[in-house]
């Protein structure tokens, strides 16, 4: 990368609380100065960053990108400049691509290709059972090596809880980290939505809350006996979150995110069986909804993430029941926490901690304008509103439930390892 | 929202779910019937009211009864009718729902009297079909079964006049019923004060009493000075997934016997959509008893569905012709 300075941004880092207006200093990839330069430092690139915020670059714990397998829905290619374009300069993939990531030569392979492109950082989460089949583990020392951070069924169970259990006492041998849907899957059965009174009066098979307090419960107790460290994706209800709660002041190594979806919507939502609403997790109650902003301001939940999932058109034109559960998220990620924060008066740095420092930590990396630091940057304007549109989007997935909405935020540069990588 | 069934004028252009209409469409559809109900006892079985019009009867789940009314409705309107009966699962193997009602808009239907295993079926459609095109919902999933709970509204009308001073009690499968759904919504937009469901707790959907009925797990409780009995068909799969042990049990605890239905009022009758399962939620001598409506609630479903289809597509049409006068 060229040494770079970005002039009269301003500077806001949800690390350390930093917020003012100043000058940064990027050379070898790092950030290595703010205001002022350092002794020798002759900067071949300016850019001018009057009116705009910088910050570090977002860090997604879930955005699928499709490859391989799934061409027709997205790419590598369609679903990295998606993540540039909306700040995203840290995506980690969950293993749910056809084959899954279950041999290290797919991680290798996805991680080159990566590289090649050259945008987006790429972090593989590995499956933790040979074609998630929720029977056989992986290799997974092995798939660590080859640049798996984590490992995971993705949306995939694990009926038998004696796979689990050594399952986690395998990783935790080897520390490495578990990424668990916390959702029994005997209970969830055939269930497409909350289970309440809307699902009711829609005919819809629900999916009971006790299908992820059981979850929970199960997975906590076996974190007890056997030592394992636990991230929990996409917790979706208040009974879930307490638990969740009670489990970190017992101390116990877990971690949470739910997804920009849960954030913003309810099971009412829905409407008329609008397939472009069917997630998984279901989305659930108003009240639930409610117990996600409290516990994201109590520490509760870590992170917030896209769950960025491509749809083809296809596979959301059809009964409600039947539609691909899922939607396009990255490009979203910031403008609807953004959104949320504006909503609930959330101070700027908090909620920006939960899509930047909190996931980057959980990678093992400090996401910060602090020098020394990653030069991983997104150069905002928070005074754009923008429509959510198809034609807006870069992302080959266009499905979204916040089509038509109007949003805060818009990126305007986004700098990987110093390097511009997006400019709008 | 906007209710898709409804165009800007509130006229009903497609018939999808009892919840969310008018009371005035709701009684503008048992008026309807009860003309034809009139002229048919005098003798009158064609009415010039679809002529060159197609109606598909499109039915992805199985259904000899209500598919057959229908047919006889649309025939007494004097429109073609077509039957198809698609198996769920040659749709699976390739062809959308979606692609088979572009197809069969193609060949020149007017209406889709649709059936579906999924909920939410008929409103699907009725966003992708074209306009002028009526959809008419004849049963999704677990979610509305419209004309039935139509003809039962007839039946109780019928017989009892007007709905403000009765209470009517809902039994048996309530978790799985598309019926009693659609009743429910139906009996409480025409002001019926007390409705009632009695169902054990694994046949009971999450937060029924929010669809506004008071829930009983008890027959006798349930039961008492009733003036309507709405049966529902159990279906012999409940057996499976630990829903209900055995029919024989079911049959004891909320079966209709002339013992339980002595509790309700001396002149209360007694629905059952069909088909019947005799011993199973029905006792022979309530079924064949002086109660039952059985018998007049097929006859009367005839009726209705021709009603609902005639309105349809008189407002369709209406609406079409509209639209093309701002056009021109």
């Amino acid at each position: 990368m060229k040494p770079t300075v970005i002039r009269n941004g301003r500077l806001l880092c949800p690390a350390h609380g930093l917020d003012q207006t100043g000058d940064l200093y990027l050379a070898d990839g790092n950030i290595v100065a703010i205001n002022e330069a350092p002794a020798g430092f002759v900067a071949e690139r300016e850019i001018d960053a009057t009116g705009l915020l910088v910050m570090p670059g977002l860090v997604d714990l879930s955005a699928r990108l499709r490859e391989p397998g799934f061409e027709y829905k997205a790419t590598l290619a369609s679903e990295m400049a998606a993540a540039v374009a909306g700040g995203v300069t840290s995506v980690v993939c969950p293993p749910d691509t056809d084959p899954p990531l279950d041999e290290p030569g797919l991680v290798t392979m996805l991680r080159q290709r990566a590289r090649n492109l050259d945008l987006a950082r790429v972090y593989p989460v590995g499956a933790l059972t040979k074609g998630l089949n929720g029977e056989d583990l992986t290799e997974l020392a092995e798939l660590r090596d080859a640049g798996c951070v984590a490992f995971s069924q993705a949306n995939h169970p694990i009926v038998n809880l004696q796979v689990l259990y050594r399952a986690m006492q395998y990783a935790a041998t080897f520390d490495i980290e578990l990424r668990l849907r916390a959702q029994e899957p005997t209970l969830a059965g055939d269930g497409v939505a909350h289970d309440g009174e809307y699902a009711s009066r829609l005919g819809l098979t629900g999916i009971p809350v006790i299908a992820e307090t059981v979850a929970i419960n199960t997975i906590t107790e076996l974190m007890r006996v056997t030592g394992a460290r636990v991230h929990l994706r996409l917790v979706s209800s208040a009974a879930g979150l307490a638990l969740v709660r009670q489990a970190k002041s017992d101390g116990l190594p877990l971690t949470c995110d739910i997804s920009i979806n849960h954030l913003h919507l309810a099971d009412i939502d829905i409407g008329y069986f609008d397939s472009l609403f069917r997630f998984d997790p279901p989305l659930r109650s108003v009240r639930d909804r409610e117990a996600i902003h409290t516990a994201l301001l109590d520490g509760t939940i870590d992170a917030i993430c896209s769950d960025h999932t491509p749809v083809d058109d296809d596979a959301k034109l059809v009964p409600f029941a039947e539609a691909e559960a899922g939607a396009t998220g990255l490009e979203l990620l910031l403008p609807l926490t953004l959104s949320w924060a504006d909503a609930h008066k959330v101070p700027l740095h908090l909620a920006l901690a939960r899509i930047t420092t909190a996931p980057a930590a959980m990678l093992g990396f400090e996401a910060s304008l602090r020098p020394g630091c990653r030069a991983d940057l997104a150069l905002v304007d928070l005074d754009d509103y923008w429509m959510v549109t198809p034609a807006a989007l870069k992302s080959q997935g266009k499905n979204t439930p916040f089509n038509g909405r109007e949003v805060r935020g818009k990126v305007k540069y986004t700098l990987v390892k110093g390097k511009v990588v997006y400019t709008a | 929202m906007k209710n898709p069934q409804l165009d800007a004028n509130k006229a009903l252009i497609h018939l999808l779910s009892t919840e969310g209409l008018p009371r005035a469409v709701l009684e503008q559809i048992l008026d309807r019937a009860a003309e034809y109900v009139t002229e048919m006892e005098q003798g009158h079985k064609k009415f010039p009211v679809l002529p060159g019009k197609s109606v598909f009867n499109l039915f992805f789940e199985n259904s000899t009864r209500t598919r057959t009314t229908f047919e006889i409705a649309a025939k007494r309107l004097s429109a073609d009718v077509i039957n198809l009966n698609i198996n769920a699962s040659s749709t699976a193997k390739g062809e959308t729902l979606l692609d088979t009602i572009h197809n069969l808009e193609a060949m020149g239907a007017d209406l889709f009297v649709v059936r579906h295993a999924q909920s939410g079926a008929a409103h699907l459609i009725s966003q992708h079909v074209k306009p002028g095109i009526a959809v008419v919902n004849a049963g999704d999933g677990r979610h509305a079964h419209p004309t039935q709970a139509l003809l039962d509204m007839y039946t109780i009308r019928h017989f009892k006049g007007d709905f403000t001073g009765l209470r009517v009690a809902i039994v048996g499968d309530i978790l799985h019923s598309r019926v009693a759904r659609s009743q429910i919504h139906a009996l409480s937009t025409l002001g019926c004060p007390e409705i009632r469901v009695i169902a054990p707790k694994t046949l009971l959907p999450v937060g029924v009493e929010q669809l506004g009925v008071h829930v009983y797990h008890d027959m006798a409780a349930g039961l008492k000075d009733v003036d309507v009995v709405a049966m529902l068909r159990l279906q012999n799969e409940r057996m499976s997934g630990a829903y209900l042990p055995s029919t024989q049990e079911f049959f004891k605890y909320y079966g209709l016997t002339a013992d339980k239905l002595a509790l309700a009022r001396p002149d209360a009758i007694v629905m059952h959509p069909g088909p019947m399962n005799r011993g199973v939620e029905i006792d022979s001598a309530v079924a064949d008893g002086h109660q039952a409506v059985i018998l007049p609630q097929v006859t009367f479903g005839i009726a209705v569905r021709m009603a609902v289809m005639a309105l349809v597509a008189e407002n369709q049409a209406r609406a079409v012709a509209h639209n093309k006068g701002y056009a021109a």
